[in-house]
Parts: C-alpha cells; structure tokens; sequence
C-alpha cells in the first residue's frame, strides 16, 4: 500500500450520522471512499448529507488545503469493497447487525486488511469472534462530527496484531488525527463515563430537578464541558444512544446505564436529535 | 411573482433586525451588532452551520468558494455585509440575464 491517499481505496459501511461523517472526513483528507448501506434512500441522502458536511468542515478551517478531494462511490453490494485498503464499519450499535456486516465484509476484503470498527461499546473481542481474521480487527471511535475533532479513540482488542495498529496509525496520521490507545472493554474510556452521565442528565430533566439548559448550563459553564451532555445526547443521536446503553447494561449490569424513560419516549415519539430537528432541544429544521 | 406581492426590502437595517431576532430566539439571549457570536461562546460550530442554511433561505443566495469561512458568520454586523454583497451581485447577474430576455 502506498503512501499516498490516492492509492488507498476506503470502504466505509453504514450511511447513517457517523458513516457520512468519516466519509466527509475521508474525502477532504484526498480518499476515495466507496459508502455501503443496504437503501438506496439513505445513500441518496447521505450523498447531500456529505456534501453540507464538506461545507461544513470548509467553514469551519479544517479541510486540508491543497489537497484533491477523494472520490466517493455509493455502494449497496459488499462485493464493491473487495479491492479495499481499509474498511470502517459504522453500522447501527446492534451486535446482531454488526455481527453479520463484519462477518460478510471480512470474508470479501483480501487477508491483511485493515478491519476498524466506529463501535460506540461493543467489545472489539466480542466482535472479533464474527471475522475470519480477528487479527485484522481493531476499534476506531471517530468523534461527531469527526472532520472538525481531531481526536480519536482506539481500542487494541486482545487478537488485534501489530501490523494492523501500525496501519491503523498510518491511516489516521494520514486523516490528520490524533489517536490515543485504550484496551479493550465495553464502552471504552470515552462512552463509558460519557452514556451514564446523559442518562443521568436526562433523569434529572424527567424529575423535574432542572431544565435541559440548566443541566447543560451546569456543566459548561461550572465544569468547563464545551457541550453539555444533553446537548451531545442530541448530536449522536437519542436512538444511537439507547442502543449504546442497552450494550453498556447488558454487558456490565451498571444500573446507570438502564436507558431512562425520558430518553425511551423521546425515541418512540421519532425525537432523536439534530438528525430529526428535535430532541432535547429544538433545532427549527433537520439539521 | 407579481409587482403587487410586497416583498420587504433587502437593506442592511432589514438583514440586521431579522438576524437579531433570530439568533434572540435561538440562542435565547440578546445580543448585538458588533458581538464575536463565537468567542463568547454563544455560537457552536454546529450552529454556525445553521446560520449559513438560514441565511441562503432567506435571502435566496449561495454563500460558496471563498465566501464560505467563518469570518463572514462571527457578529451580525458581518453576516449582514455578506448578506448584501451576495444579494446585491444575485440582483445584478438577475438584471443582466432580464435584459437579455428583453433584447430577444
């Protein structure tokens, strides 16, 4: 594989929030992407979706200059990411999706290639046992919106090789991220301690004890949080969040982690954030 | 479109007012012409986003290439000026292409 990112060939699976995003992402950074998802719905607007998002990052300073753009090719057939360099798997948080993605993926994708996962709390050892090479496998946590937050989380399962933390180090130097290392557990280091405390956050709002803004208020303006945790709740995504802490209490029984009512209402209603224009907050428009 | 439909006018005075009292509701503080909406941290880069979709909208602009940098969306007096250079060059290029029509 190449130095350059047009010799690189990224395979990203899943259109939704944080598939369009490391897709922006990729693109900006100058590589061609081929995006899978299983409707062509939700590729045609992750097609707009992405270019906002291009926008976005060209707003905000952050795509690197001079540099062409990577192509983007959408994809509902596997079988188009058999030349892959690297694959991302940003699929819905449900094991039993992952499992049968990743199964699929890595028996297409040649031996020796990059497997990450954007996994919000699936252990990387769990989702190793559904690859044929475990040892290919290791987990990527991208931030939202990924091409602004130059951060990332990686997550070294215990079969993940060396060679393939080495080419995930090379791809994301190459991304213009940062990465720092954690071993494997449900949640990580990041979802973790971030999930129990939106689901707290949001008892609190259902108990009546303040209002979403004053939560929020609390901890950027007391706790220096840049974004307060109802304000992330609605920027992941409340159903993305609720998947994720049903992961985190299935694995770990933490009763902090049972998805509050507020949060399983606001779910149901189809309230799930800026994605839908509503969550905790109102965002006048799909945003 | 009909002459008798009232449009508002496109000034400076109509473009600054409309933007106060949007970000008023949305960011439920008042703030003013000359404030840095993003130093002072009334502004995420979220919403700045936000703020470009609202203004190509209402004022039927592309806000593109060059245009497109934060500068352009830091206190309202800026949004403003964008708002009027992009407004007045649409007015324009709209005037060119009438004037073609007629010549016909």
């Amino acid at each position: 594989m190449g130095t350059d990112q047009a010799d690189h060939r990224l395979a990203i699976l899943g259109g939704g929030v944080m598939g369009t995003n490391i897709t922006t992402l990729a693109i900006s950074h100058g590589f061609p992407v081929v995006l899978v998802d299983v409707s062509e719905a939700v590729l045609a607007r992750a097609r707009e979706t992405i270019a906002q998002k291009l926008r976005h990052a060209q707003l905000m300073g952050t795509l690197p200059p001079d540099r062409p753009r990577g192509g983007l090719v959408t994809s509902m057939s596997l079988d188009d990411v058999a030349d892959a360099t690297a694959v991302i798997e940003a699929v819905t948080e449900r094991a039993e999706t992952k499992a049968k993605v990743l199964a699929e993926v890595s028996a297409v994708v040649r031996p020796g290639t990059t497997l990450i996962s954007n996994t919000s709390c699936i252990p990387i050892d769990e989702m190793a046992t559904w690859v044929v090479r475990g040892a290919d496998l290791v987990g990527v946590h991208f931030m939202n919106p990924s091409y602004l937050i130059k951060m990332v989380e990686v997550i070294r399962g215990s079969r993940t090789s060396e060679t393939t933390m080495e080419a995930v180090t090379d791809l994301l130097t190459s991304l213009g991220r940062q990465a720092l290392v954690v071993r494997d557990a449900p949640g990580f280091v990041i979802n973790r301690l971030l999930h129990p405390l939106i689901n707290s956050a949001a008892m609190l709002v259902d108990e009546g004890v303040a209002s979403a803004e004053v939560v929020d208020g609390l901890l950027e303006g007391c706790l220096g949080h840049s974004t307060g945790p109802l304000r992330t709740a609605d920027l992941i995504g409340l159903d993305n969040l609720v998947d994720s802490l049903n992961v985190l209490y299935e694995r770990r029984g933490d009763e902090s982690c049972r998805p509050c009512e507020l949060l399983l209402g606001k779910v149901r209603e189809g309230n799930l954030g800026r994605k839908t224009g509503r969550g905790f907050y109102d965002y006048g428009r799909v945003a | 479109m009909t002459a008798e439909q009232a449009v508002a006018p496109v000034t400076a005075e109509t473009i600054e007012d409309a933007l106060l009292s949007f970000l008023a509701e949305r960011v439920k503080t008042s703030v003013t012409p000359d404030q840095d909406l993003f130093s002072s941290g009334l502004v995420s880069s979220m919403f700045a986003m936000q703020l470009v979709v609202h203004l190509e909208e209402a004022y039927d602009i592309a806000i593109i290439g060059p245009e497109l940098k934060l500068d352009n969306f830091r206190t309202v007096q800026a949004m403003t000026g964008l708002v009027l250079r992009l407004h007045d060059a649409s007015a324009d290029a709209s005037a060119d292409a009438s004037d073609a029509v007629g010549d016909v």
